[in-house]
């Protein structure tokens, strides 16, 4: 951790970020203020448009509200939703709290694995999709249910995963840049 | 215990949202105090868990002098087996709003916040669509009061109103020290009114209604209603809103699947009460079983004889392992050596007088965990383990 934290530091001297982070992460300033408590919005909108946070926008953030990079990326990484590992297109999360691990989460998990080809916490090599559990999504009494992107599916069952997937994966091949 | 009454079911948080506009213009022209003596009347206490007196909690931050004060709605709603917030916020979100532009009224707050969990950013299209009617109002009724919307990121511990401040101040969402408390110093170290969701939409019912009608329900000490979430073994999940003061075995005999073993009541940082004890536990602030000082509020879970009681408390574990957030040390080391006590007992790696071990491990950490997610990790572990040894050694 210490040692990840110095590299970032040292190579924001050295290192050149990519232009579209960069042009990204000082609109989300110029939008939202450039103080220490406008940091989260910050990093949830380059999320919302990279679906995560790479090491160039992290230190990109971090010249803007003009902070160490060392704090950007021990707030980023307190929050799981704020991811800072490469992700796929669409990021299904799994429920596994205990309604939905007593009402079928591993079948479907299964279903989902065995589909995608990919186990949790692995990416399509497409870049589609990527398979990751979470904690309480708050719809219990429709158990198991799981997020892709902001978008909630519950009473899930091992078929009714499948066809979700598909509609993903159809919209998905007919392109469209967000596809959100 | 064969005399049941029947559990007394009642209707005020999902109706009557129409008549917003006139119970905000009525109450934002009486004066402050008569506001807050009628919320301490109706003793509504807050509906989080944690079970805080409401109208103590506005007077407190009404009495203190400063030039900027912050009113926030606590929707971070993350307790294993609660939903009922996301609920009020998309069927009735202008209850909410109303009595948060009544709390800026009663303490001179212009600044509104809702801190929404990261899991319902599909809900915050609409909720800023009923925010812009809403502030539209206000500048009609030249009400100085804006609402603007936080998102989270998928952590549990912000839902803790310190960690809340500090992840809204840009922070890792780590609890601060109290005292000071939100009332006089919050976020950005000014006085806070933070309320939960639940709590702001029965303040709703008791400025529409007046106190009394609100006093008149539920028992002595717990007064009114309060949603329940309901989930698990259970023929009717979904969200209810009843009379608080019920026993457990009314309780099951209306919503159990005829073979329940055990009822979790507030979420995994709540109490596991096992069949044998339905008769003596009721639901309600004195009774102590919803009175965690996290967003508890309300979850009852269903477990029936064909779940395992190891199971269930590994889930637990292995959740509050995951979103401690590892600032002091009673929590952070004392959920990762629970969680690989009750599985080393488990596998026979060590015997059972292991458990006692970790129950006097959890009693630490009830005592010297910094926050409420550390102190409440033994309520379910020792409930657990006192009743259903045998299912966590064989």
């Amino acid at each position: 951790m210490l040692d990840y934290c110095l590299l970032i530091l040292f190579s924001s001297h050295y290192f050149k970020p990519m232009d579209t982070s960069a042009t990204l992460v000082k609109n989300l300033a110029d939008q939202y203020g450039r103080s220490r408590h406008n940091l989260l919005p910050i990093l949830q909108g380059v999320v919302e448009q990279e679906k995560y946070l790479s090491e160039s926008s992290m230190i990109e953030i971090a010249r803007e509200l003009d902070m160490p990079a060392s704090e950007v990326y021990g707030t980023a990484t307190f929050y799981s939703f704020l991811e800072h590992k490469k992700m796929g297109r669409y990021i299904i999360r799994v429920c596994k709290t205990i309604t939905c691990s007593m009402k079928g989460k591993n079948q479907v998990l299964l279903a989902i694995e065995d589909m995608l080809k990919i186990d949790v916490g692995e990416t399509t090599p497409d870049g589609t999709f990527s398979l990751l559990q979470t904690n309480c999504l708050g719809f219990c009494h429709k158990a198991p249910t799981m997020l892709i992107n902001n978008d909630v599916y519950t009473d899930l069952t091992p078929e009714k995963v499948r066809d979700i997937l598909s509609e993903y994966l159809t919209k998905s091949k007919e392109g469209g840049q967000n596809g959100n | 215990m064969e005399t049941n009454h029947q559990l007394k079911r009642a209707d005020f948080i999902f109706k009557n949202e129409n008549d917003w506009k006139e119970v905000l213009r009525k109450n934002i022209n009486r004066p402050p105090h008569e506001l807050i003596n009628e919320l301490i009347s109706s003793e509504l206490k807050g509906r989080g868990g944690a079970g805080f007196p409401t109208g103590l909690k506005w007077k407190l931050s009404a009495e203190v002098d400063s030039d900027i004060k912050y009113v926030i709605c606590n929707a971070d709603e993350g307790e294993p087996g609660t939903f009922k917030d996301r609920e009020i916020l998309s069927l009735v979100p202008f209850k909410v709003l109303t009595a948060m532009a009544i709390c800026g009224h009663v303490v001179d707050a212009k600044e509104g916040y809702i801190y929404l969990r990261g899991e319902y950013f599909f809900l915050k299209p609409e909720l800023n669509k009923a925010i812009s009617e809403f502030e539209h109002y206000c500048k009609e009724i030249n009400l100085d009061f804006c609402i603007r919307i936080f998102m989270g990121s998928g952590a549990y511990i912000c839902g803790e109103e310190t960690a809340l401040f500090e992840s809204m101040e840009g922070k890792r969402g780590e609890p601060r020290n109290k005292p000071p408390y939100p009332a006089i110093s919050g976020y950005m170290n000014k006085p806070t009114v933070i309320n939960n969701v639940e709590t702001l939409a029965h303040a709703y019912t008791i400025f529409t209604y007046g106190a009394k009608r609100f006093y008149d329900l539920g028992v002595q000490y717990s007064r009114g209603t309060k949603l329940f979430s309901v989930s698990g073994d259970t023929p009717k999940p979904g969200i209810y809103e009843l009379e608080l003061g019920m026993s457990l075995t009314d309780f099951v005999n209306d919503f159990g699947d005829g073979d329940t073993k055990a009822v979790q009541v507030g979420g995994a940082s709540g109490f596991l009460v096992p069949r044998k004890r339905f008769a003596e536990t009721t639901i309600g602030y004195e009774g102590k079983l919803i009175g965690i000082s996290l967003p508890t509020g309300g979850s009852m879970m269903l477990f029936n004889s064909s779940r395992s009681m190891f199971n269930v408390l590994d889930n637990y574990l292995e959740f509050f392992r995951e979103e401690s957030c590892g600032q002091c040390t009673p929590c952070r080391v004392g959920c990762q050596q629970l969680l690989k006590g009750i599985k080393a007992v488990k596998t026979g790696e060590k015997n059972a007088g292991h458990l006692d071990k970790l129950l006097r491990l959890a009693e630490t950490m009830q005592f010297t965990a910094k926050c409420g997610l550390g102190q409440s990790v033994a309520n379910s572990f020792s409930s657990i383990v006192e009743n259903f040894r045998e299912e966590m050694i064989y």
